[in-house]
């Protein structure tokens, strides 16, 4: 069985994961770190997002075994100021999405500053228009999406 | 999932030699096949995991055009200046495809080779001909809002998922790939087939070949270019009709025009009927209509996709309008 050893919230992590068990599962199941959430498991609801070497991705579509000597954040290892504008905006309802949705924000600022274009905007500061295209990849079945994006707005702004 | 062995290419010679076993997949960013196996439609031996591969580069060709990586990732290639200087459509196409998350876990090498998402493709219990060869196609008289109407057989409807890869058909690019009998180069046309009597055979790829690299030839028309896509979502959807088109205008005359389609067929759609008709002709309206028309007269359409051909004309037409009014700006 592979052994791999990856950073997590910075601790050092390591352990055997046969090859398909994902991401998620590894850090779910393995090592107790339960703030990702398996909302749909196939990458359609953004729940499970996490920041590897700071980049966001969903990992519930991603192996643990190609993960191996990478540094993954997940909400347990954030302390942003995009935590307490949920809480100030209702960014929430049940709350099932909003590590994920946390998560998903900090790399899509981190996107936005490096100059990512997305399918809104090519440059140019951050619209309420943009943050909506830029986080489509979460899902908030509770509907509170105007919320998510009033928190965002402030953060960036 | 069912269970397999991984093995993290150290090469591409191994890589190459490992996948050329019966049972054995590339693994690039896994969006896609890890997906697919956890439903059970693909069910690999054994995964050979290439993105630790030294083809993470976008770089210069003589001439102006740019050779891309295979283990590029979708939203690095989407970010890339010197793409969004010259081929915006490729840009634009790779933006409106899937979420940021994914674009950014995505390779270029995975998306050309991405499975369509028919439902009845994904759903075990269905007969799907590209699925389980002989079994029969659900989504002839199904849910086919989706499907395909150009290319189609009565074996398999089913319509190419990707939108990069239709600004690539667009943009004439060349895919290299690597096999057990050395390097070759496979133009963008030629790598994806129409369903036929085997719709399970959807490349001109064989049993142990990597795709090491995408390029595109210098385009100069593709500076002014434009990828539209049209969604049941505003994001985050695949294209129910997606257009890439480039067009150059001199003096209320078409000089040049390049046009690809997604959503609408089974592999990524150049449209040469439309740039035939269209090349030497007025860049107006009713020209577009008619082009776009003509491209269409083959479509086979079924219950629920007959909107398409209105749709996919409607969407040429604005497509082409708004470049042509942006070169007269």
């Amino acid at each position: 069985m592979p052994e791999i050893r990856m950073k997590v919230n910075g601790s050092v992590a390591s352990l055997e994961v046969e090859p398909w068990v994902s991401l998620l599962d590894a850090l779910r199941e393995r090592l107790g770190v339960t703030g990702p959430k398996k909302g749909c498991d196939q990458g359609a609801c953004g729940a499970c997002t996490v920041l590897a070497d700071g980049v966001r991705i969903n990992s519930c579509l991603a192996l643990a075994v190609q993960y191996d000597g990478r540094e993954i954040t997940t909400i347990e290892g954030v302390s942003h100021p995009l935590q307490e504008a949920f809480i100030r905006h209702d960014g929430f309802q049940c709350g099932y999405c909003t590590p994920g949705q946390i998560c998903s924000a900090i790399g899509m600022l981190a996107e936005h500053t490096a100059g990512m274009p997305s399918a809104v905007a090519d440059s140019g500061p951050l619209t309420e228009a943009e943050v909506r295209e830029r986080m489509s990849g979460n899902l908030c079945r509770c509907g509170a999406y105007n919320g998510i994006v009033d928190a965002i707005m402030e953060v960036s702004g | 999932m069912r269970p397999f062995a991984y093995v993290k290419a150290a090469d591409v010679e191994s890589a190459v030699q490992a996948a050329a076993e019966p049972g054995t997949k590339f693994l690039g960013g896994g969006t896609n096949l890890v997906d697919l196996m956890r439903e059970g439609v693909e069910q690999p031996d054994t995964l050979v995991d290439v993105t630790g591969l030294p083809y993470d580069t976008v770089e210069e060709l003589p001439g102006g055009g740019l050779r891309v990586g295979a283990m590029v990732r979708n939203s690095t290639l989407a970010a890339d200046r010197r793409v969004r200087a010259r081929y915006p459509v490729l840009s634009q196409a790779l933006l409106s495809g899937a979420s940021g998350q994914l674009r950014n876990m995505a390779t270029v090498g995975g998306n050309l080779l991405q499975r369509t998402r028919c439902p009845y493709f994904y759903d075990i219990a269905s007969a799907c001909n590209k699925r389980e060869p002989g079994s029969g196609c659900d989504a002839l008289e199904g849910f086919n809002r989706g499907c395909a109407i150009l290319g189609v057989s009565d074996h398999c409807i089913a319509a190419h998922p990707s939108d990069m890869c239709v600004a690539l058909a667009a943009l004439d690019a060349e895919v290299e790939v690597r096999g057990v009998s050395g390097t070759r180069r496979v133009p963008l046309a030629g790598l994806h087939r129409l369903p036929g009597d085997t719709p399970q055979v959807e490349t001109a790829l064989e049993a142990g070949d990597l795709i090491t690299a995408v390029e595109l030839p210098p385009v100069p028309v593709a500076a002014r270019s434009r990828y539209r896509k049209v969604r049941d979502r505003a994001s985050y959807a695949f294209a129910l009709v997606s257009v890439a088109a480039a067009l150059g205008v001199d003096d209320g005359t078409i000089s040049e025009v390049r046009l690809a389609l997604g959503g609408v067929a089974p592999k990524p759609w150049r449209a040469r009927e439309a740039e035939r008709l269209l090349t030497g002709g007025p860049a107006d309206d009713a020209a577009f209509r008619r082009a776009a028309e003509a491209e269409f007269a083959s479509a086979t359409v079924r219950q629920g996709n007959a909107f398409k051909t209105t749709l996919a004309v409607s969407t040429i037409v604005a497509t082409l309008r708004e470049l042509n009014e942006g070169a007269a700006r």
